[in-house]
């Protein structure tokens, strides 16, 4: 019931606030923050319930509805810890898209927030559905949102940019529904009950070559949604276009939903046709970091160039989703609430700068520390953060990734390590281009304000707090992590022929934090040999 | 007759019989309004004698006609489009004609509206030929109403000229059919073909093959649709949406009632027929409104595409295909006349506001009417939240049931492409005004009728879009 009603609360929220925008301008943005500082508290409470209590159970809360019955249809929304992380990662950056935005936006308050809390419900219906249906539907609802974002209040060439986002993730969301509408009929004619309730479908059993396609339509849902190459192309162009609050929401969160679909829908649903594709993705996540860091060093726009920042750090969700082992999998979901703190702050710094000398080209800055200080060391800890600093969240995330997907794929592994060079050729590029350097042009330029010093604190502090304490996090995600790992090497193993299983060396490593004594962690890790 | 059949005919008896009183309303006194409130009215009383019959047995009168749940379904939704397309057509008509000629309009509207409530309950092919040309010869002179414009006159002369072509096309397939088997009605035609020799089945599958030439014309799927844009075009807006959703309506009833208890799905070759024809529509269809400035003709092929998604449903056949073209329908109606209802509403006096640069900032001049048509453009295009969503899952789940995977690609695909068209006019409504240039064209206050009307048929595209639960229902029990 919780559930629902936080999804109602955004929606509702939302329309309030476009009512509200026909009067005064000031309003839409205090409903706005209300809403989702309500949902962000309802997610902590669940959070420090959760780990008072049981934490033995998978679902922390769940709650059913009937919807469409005639096609087997529910509202099943639910909560697990990987939910949970993603929820508070999603009201947290909401409240700042809201902050951010408070000045920037001026015309049509009313509207904008309005989409921006529909685009959160909808990432919220994302990450709590667990009707295949219900998700799609969530999944789409999170479009038409973005895109009046990015159309109405975006940059110069937004309409191009909205037209490509919109036109990427629709059409590769309407090849994921006929997967979805596939896995539907396999199930409904192997058992006789038509359902689009995930729990039932998890032990649809299909044909191999059945699995794979059906298998395909989703990956390509999630990866071009996680703009890996050769899909990334949307990516650049929506995120430069759009304003601040959208470009800390796409690449905070939009990215983030393909990276949980994979976790949630293509591993467990298709174990065994994820092992078959295993390779090729983990190829495709190392070519994302590897061209997305080459791309990012030739960029001179700003927002561009985060935007390849972030088509690399992608490719590490690829590569440690692929890896099918927990220690890999706890680094997928560390990188993925790192990697929302870290670009949403360096998208504010790149809005706000854009904001105050309306250009983006980091030709044209240069020695800008002097006049904006505050900025300046803000740029420097996320810029630190992208390049991978250890204390800070994002290294935790790489480190785990690294290290749990040499067990899987030694070359690739190497392949991505460069990555980490790379990062941090092109983040101290952006330092030494905007802030260092020579001034190109005398700008007259106010640093930051009380208001977005608040925002970056709350970043700067959240993202510490991952980077010293990641037990924290990693405690939550565990047990749907373990489960997720255990259907795919459970399931996918039994299907396959034992043939292949002698050739596969198969590693299971588990991690074991010890959460009570919050100083010293201590990392076993356990690695033993099957076969 | 017996008094039975008069009762299972009653909607059909209203409206003939109405089409009558306002003759005589309007003979005795001409009044623009008092014709719009006869109309109005016998549309209701006879969607109200509809509805009451609804749970009754299956009636049939001969081998004419046979009045089941199913077809007075679809005469509910014919008579309530109409309903609708009538306080639209008093809009466009208080403004398109300022002084005369405005009474007449009505009486044509209930006699097409007749005809296509005809169709959707005959089961020969007397009444089937008869039905469609009391539609089609009320529509030659809808078509061209406006005289005065030389564009309705076109309209109207492309569409005389096609449709008693495509007349000729279907008699000559009824022809052959009965050459072949000796029946005319449908029941019959499903118990003589199964055993019939190779010869006669060869001509029974060109007679069909004729008639699918006919149907063609009516729905104006690829490549029988060269006529829609420029008839949608010429005629005026509430007459374009009666032609895109009364009109084509009846033929799909028919098509679904023809294909079921004649069993037509026994051969292949007439479905692959069906096949490429969907898959032409779909395609052409969405790629040729790509390239259009007219929203009126965007509208058009636009059509042409969800007649060819419709396909698919009918394709997949008995059971779950009928329900799903069936709600689809449903749906494309609601939202068609939503879409023209509002080129109606925005339209100023002299002219009605076709070109794309007519909308451009309609969103900060208008935005109640711009995001209503932003709603009807976005279930056009089927996403989710609005019916159309619904309707298009409907469809993909009733293609992949029977397992046809290419037309199911061919759907997706198409409905990307289709994305961009509409996207088009939502982009151009957003687009920010220049102050000066919305100030000159600033259309007139919008009727107070027309936006409840559309306000309804938004509300009922959100409302089926969240909660469809009742319309399937509704569509199952058929």
């Amino acid at each position: 019931m919780i559930l629902a009603g936080l999804i109602v609360l955004l929606i509702g929220c939302g329309m309030l606030a476009w009512l509200a925008g026909r009067w005064n301008n000031i309003l839409p943005r205090i409903i706005s923050l209300v809403g989702i500082s309500v949902q962000l508290l309802v997610v902590v409470w669940l959070w420090l319930a959760h780990q008072r209590g049981s934490a033995s159970a998978l679902w922390i809360m769940s709650y059913t509805h009937s919807w469409i019955p005639a096609f087997g249809i529910q509202i099943k929304l639910a909560v697990d810890g990987l939910s949970l992380l993603m929820l508070a990662l999603t009201s947290f950056l909401g409240i700042l898209s809201v902050l951010t935005s408070w000045k920037e936006v001026n015309k049509r308050v009313g509207f904008f927030h309005f989409n921006l809390l529909f685009v959160l419900a909808g990432i919220t219906g994302v990450f709590v559905s667990l009707d295949l249906f219900l998700f799609y539907f969530s999944w789409e609802v999170m479009l038409i949102p973005m895109y009046f974002l990015i159309s109405i209040w975006g940059n110069e060439n937004r309409t191009y940019a909205a037209y490509k986002f919109f036109l990427f993730t629709q059409g590769s969301g309407l090849l994921m529904f006929l997967s979805i509408l596939g896995l539907y009929l396999v199930h409904g004619h192997n058992t006789g009950v038509f359902t689009f309730d995930y729990e039932q479908l998890l032990s649809t059993v299909m044909a191999p070559q059945t699995a794979f396609l059906l298998m395909l339509g989703f990956v390509v849902a999630f990866i071009v949604k996680l703009s890996t190459v050769p899909f990334h192309s949307w990516l650049p162009d929506a995120h430069t276009q759009a304003p601040t609050a959208g470009s800390v929401i796409l690449a905070g969160l939009l990215l983030k939903t393909g990276a949980y679909g994979l976790i949630r829908f293509v591993l467990p649903l298709f174990p065994q046709a994820s092992h078959q594709f295993a390779p090729v993705a983990m190829l495709l996540g190392v070519i994302s970091i590897l061209y997305g860091a080459k791309l990012a060093f030739a960029q001179t726009d700003l927002k561009r160039l985060i935007a390849y920042i972030s088509v690399s750090h992608m490719g590490f969700i690829l590569l440690g989703i692929y890896a099918f082992n927990e220690m890999a999998m706890q680094g997928v979901v560390m990188q993925m609430v790192a990697h929302g703190i870290s670009t949403g702050a360096l998208f504010i710094i790149a809005g706000t700068l854009h904001e105050r000398i309306q250009t983006r080209d980091i030709g044209q800055m240069g020695g800008l520390w002097a006049r904006i200080p505050k900025m300046g060391a803000m740029g420097l800890v996320f810029v630190m953060a992208s390049l991978g600093l250890p204390g800070l969240g994002n290294f935790v995330a790489e480190f785990l990734i690294l290290a749990g997907s040499f067990m899987a794929n030694k070359t690739l592994t190497i392949l991505a390590t460069l990555g980490l060079v790379a990062a941090t050729i092109y983040s101290l590029r952006i330092m030494q281009k905007v802030f260092y350097g020579k001034e190109q042009k005398q700008w007259t330029i106010a640093d930051f304000s009380i208001r977005e010093m608040g925002i970056m604190m709350s970043l700067v502090i959240a993202l510490l707090w991952l980077g010293l304490f990641p037990s924290a996090v990693l405690t939550v995600s565990r047990a749907s992590v373990l489960k997720v790992i255990e259907s795919v090497d459970g399931r996918g193993k039994t299907q396959m022929g034992k043939a292949d299983m002698n050739q596969r060396k198969t590693v299971h490593q588990t991690i074991t934090i010890t959460s009570e004594n919050e100083q010293g962690q201590h990392w076993k890790i356990n690695t033993k040999n099957s076969n | 007759m017996s008094a039975e059949d008069i009762r299972s005919l009653l909607p059909m008896v209203i409206l003939a019989g109405g089409i009558l009183l306002t003759l005589i309303v309007v003979a005795i006194k001409r009044n623009h309004e008092l014709a719009f409130v006869t109309t109005a009215l016998i549309l209701l009383a006879a969607i109200v004698a509809a509805l009451l019959h609804l749970d009754e047995k299956p009636h049939a009168i001969g081998a004419i006609i046979i009045i089941d749940r199913i077809g007075l379904y679809y005469q509910i939704l014919l008579l309530s489009a109409t309903l609708a397309i009538s306080i639209f057509s008093y809009i466009s008509i208080h403004r398109l004609f300022p002084d005369k000629r405005k009474e007449e309009y009505y009486l044509l509207l209930m006699l097409a509206t007749l005809g296509s409530c005809m169709m959707v309950v005959s089961t020969h092919f007397i009444s089937f030929f008869v039905s469609i040309e009391i539609l089609t010869i009320s529509l030659y002179t809808l078509i061209s109403y406006y005289r005065e414009q030389a564009k309705a006159i076109e309209a109207g002369l492309k569409y005389l000229v096609l449709a008693a072509m495509s007349s000729a096309f279907l008699l000559f397939g009824m022809a052959l059919i009965f050459a072949a088997s000796g029946e005319m009605s449908f029941s019959g035609l499903s118990a003589i073909t199964a055993a019939m020799s190779g010869s006669a089945t060869m001509m029974l599958v060109v007679g069909t093959g004729l008639m699918i030439v006919g149907i063609g014309f009516k729905l104006a799927l690829v490549p029988f649709h060269m006529w829609a844009p420029d008839v949608y075009e010429g005629a005026s807006s509430p007459v374009s949406a009666f032609i895109a959703t009364v009109s084509k309506g009846g033929v799909v009833a028919f098509l679904l009632h023809f294909f079921m208890m004649a069993d037509l799905y026994r051969y292949p070759k007439v479905m692959l027929a069906f096949m490429v024809i969907a898959v032409l529509s779909m395609l052409m269809g969405n790629l040729l409104a790509l390239m259009q400035n007219n929203v009126k003709r965007m509208l058009a092929y636009s059509s042409i595409a969800h007649l060819g998604y419709l396909l698919v449903a009918f394709i997949a056949g008995k059971g779950m295909g009928v329900q799903a073209a069936t709600f689809y329908i449903t749906v494309y109606v609601i939202t068609i006349i939503g879409a023209f209802g509002i080129i109606t509403v925005i339209s100023p006096s002299d002219s009605e506001a076709t070109d794309l640069e007519a909308y451009k900032g309609l969103f900060w001049r208008r935005p109640f009417l711009a995001a209503l048509f932003t709603i009807f453009l976005l279930s056009l295009a089927g996403i989710p939240l609005t019916a159309g969503f619904i309707g298009k899952y409907f469809l993909l789940t009733a293609g992949l049931g029977s397992a046809q995977w290419m037309l199911a690609f061919v759907l997706v695909a198409s409905s990307v492409i289709g994305l961009f068209y509409y996207l088009r006019v939502i982009v151009a409504m957003m687009k920010q005004e220049e102050d000066n240039l919305s100030a000159s064209k600033s259309p007139l206050a919008a009727p107070i009728g027309g936006i409840i009307a559309l306000s309804l048929l938004a509300l009922l595209i959100i409302g089926l879009g969240v909660y469809p639960g009742w319309l399937i229902e509704m569509v199952k029990s058929l």
